[in-house]
């Protein structure tokens, strides 16, 4: 697949800081380069806390960048992106809504007639398998089916980018391995862009094609890895004991791992120092 | 019976429940408890009517001063039968009603718009926040003295001073209910697509809805004092007019009856709003907040 990394996201020298309660500064990340094409599925990760969903909020337009500029489908974020879909960590649907009524929002806030938006979520509960929990509350489901809802909810909008943010790092790993399968299976129906953020680098490399690691907060692009194994994935469980996977695992790791280490070292410095005063 | 698949509702699997001796036991055990407690409260309220009655009989206390429960029924079949000073004893209770509903509506709803609008503008909130305070900290009963100047001794006097009580309840728990959405759930509805508008209409107040209905407990209580209280001050007919003259007259059980019919309309209103609280709020899951609003 040849497309133009012009018609994708595309981040020139970002940086974000943030001013604490206390007044302070506080850097999340800096200089962040970083080109994904239109239909490319880019993974995201990093050590816990480095800022990783910065960069997925910048791209969004929740938030503004403080310096540098990002750029999705060639143009740049000024308010909230167009075009997007984002699939928070923890659920964020609306409790006081039927699942119906949730993954219906989209179209309505974009103007549809309320029956359309309403079969048009129904169709979409059918594509993630929730046919016939169409009136339950999200509290009376399992956080699997809450997740299935926040993807219905996210794809119904027909975005022609996905931001993920670790969506499925509260799941068991039974579930997290059947989600993990579906995202695939309706992210190659449609094909947006993806820029999917975790922490879990097995996760990363069976569903990406490309990989970004990224350093100790402040946070920058250490270094970018293209994922050559062949689409469709099939089961990510199987894919993971290819020798191409496995190699491409060591070697990334050798890359992250210094990361977590130099966190790992910052954070229990700090422990120290707060312990001593 | 035994090989019968359990199935989430209704068939074999509720039968083979019925018959398991343990769900049997537990059933009973609830059954029980909830015996004792009705045989309890109903034992409380004979052992305080019969001991008042029985201490006042005997002039042990003294039924000037400590009424008796025979002497408030008198007193409320008198009033009820040949009305009180001011008219039918049924008048007395509608006008005040006609006060407290009228100020709650009003303190309600000012007190939720204010509430949404400080909380969804935080500008706004830190220009004004320091007079809400201030009048806040001001005892809220002498503005019925200042309303009963301006608004003369009947209805909108009170509706004021029950809508005042009310506001400042309902406005607290609107803003803060405001403050507190899940801010996920905000930026959610923005990438979806909502305005700005939508994100108030569809997110913040229904997350709100959950403080604000805790507040109306507590605000609608007041919306009966505020009516009360205004009778008290000045007025023409009412309940607290009712009360004041009684007072006048040392007429102990006149007190007590008319304080016995606030009760009942503060029940009987507390009553339908959980039913009106349930409704609204049926989409959450069944909380600890039930079981211990009905424990107490």
């Amino acid at each position: 697949m040849s497309v133009s990394t012009e018609d994708g996201i595309e981040l020139t020298g970002v940086t974000k800081r943030f001013v604490t309660p206390t007044g302070s500064t506080m850097t999340a990340i800096r200089d962040v380069n970083l080109r994904v094409g239109a239909g490319r599925f880019c993974a995201v990760v990093g050590p816990t806390g480095c800022g990783k969903s910065t960069t997925l909020t910048l791209t969004a337009g929740l938030e503004r960048a403080s310096a540098g500029q990002v750029r999705v489908f060639g143009k740049p974020v000024d308010g909230i992106t167009p075009n997007a879909g984002f699939v928070f960590q923890t659920d964020a649907l609306m409790p006081w809504k039927s699942v119906l009524d949730n993954v219906a929002l989209g179209p309505k806030f974009r103007g549809m007639a309320t029956r359309d938006a309403l079969a048009e979520a129904r169709r979409w509960l059918g594509v993630v398998g929730l046919a016939g929990f169409e009136d339950h509350y999200p509290h009376q489901l399992s956080g699997g089916m809450r997740k299935r809802v926040s993807l219905a909810a996210a794809l119904i909008n027909k975005p022609r980018l996905l931001l993920m943010d670790e969506p499925f790092s509260a799941l068991d790993v039974q579930t997290r391995a059947i989600m993990t399968n579906e995202l695939l299976r309706l992210w190659e129906q449609t094909r947006p862009s993806v820029l999917f953020v975790t922490h879990d680098l097995e996760e990363a490399i069976s569903m990406a094609d490309l990989v970004v690691v990224m350093t100790a907060g402040p946070a920058t692009v250490k270094a970018v890895y293209e994922i050559d194994l062949p689409r469709p994935r099939g089961a990510v469980q199987d894919i993971r004991f290819t020798p191409r996977f496995l190699e491409l695992y060591r070697q990334i790791w050798e890359s992250l791992r210094e990361e977590v280490e130099r966190t790992y070292a910052l954070s229990a410095a700090a422990t120290a120092q707060r312990a001593a005063s | 019976m035994s090989d019968a698949p359990i199935t989430p509702r209704g068939g074999p699997a509720q039968a083979f429940e019925v018959e398991d001796p343990l769900a049997v036991a537990a059933r009973r055990r609830v059954r029980n408890y909830k015996r004792t407690v009705r045989a309890g409260q109903i034992g409380t309220f004979i052992v305080i009517v019969a001991g008042w009655q029985l201490l006042t009989h005997f002039k042990i206390l003294d039924p000037f001063f400590a009424g008796s429960p025979w002497g408030i029924v008198l007193r409320l079949a008198d009033w009820a039968v040949h009305g009180t000073a001011y008219g039918s004893l049924w008048l007395q209770i509608w006008v005040t009603m006609e006060e407290a509903l009228l100020g709650f509506a009003a303190g309600v709803i000012s007190g939720v718009v204010m509430g949404v609008l400080l909380g969804e503008i935080p500008l706004l909130a830190d220009i004004l926040g320091p007079y809400i305070k201030m009048v806040n900290a001001l005892p809220r009963i002498v503005l019925g003295s200042i309303f009963v100047i301006w608004l003369g001794l009947g209805l909108p006097s009170k509706v004021m001073l029950a809508a005042v009580l009310v506001f400042f309840v309902v406005f607290f728990n609107a803003f803060q209910g405001v403050r507190s959405v899940d801010r996920n759930l905000v930026a959610n509805a923005r990438i979806l697509g909502a305005s700005r508008l939508q994100v108030v209409w569809h997110v913040v107040v229904p997350s709100a809805t959950t403080w604000i209905i805790a507040s109306l407990h507590v605000a609608l209580g007041f919306s009966i004092i505020g009516a009360i209280v205004g009778e008290f001050l000045g007025a023409q007919k009412g309940l607290g007019l009712v009360i004041a003259t009684a007072q006048n007259n040392f007429d102990t059980n006149g007190v007590f009856g008319a304080m016995l019919i606030i009760g009942l309309i503060a029940v009987s209103a507390e009553g339908l709003m959980s039913i009106a609280e349930r409704r609204l709020l049926a989409w959450r899951p069944p909380a600890a907040s039930e079981t211990s609003q009905a424990g107490l």
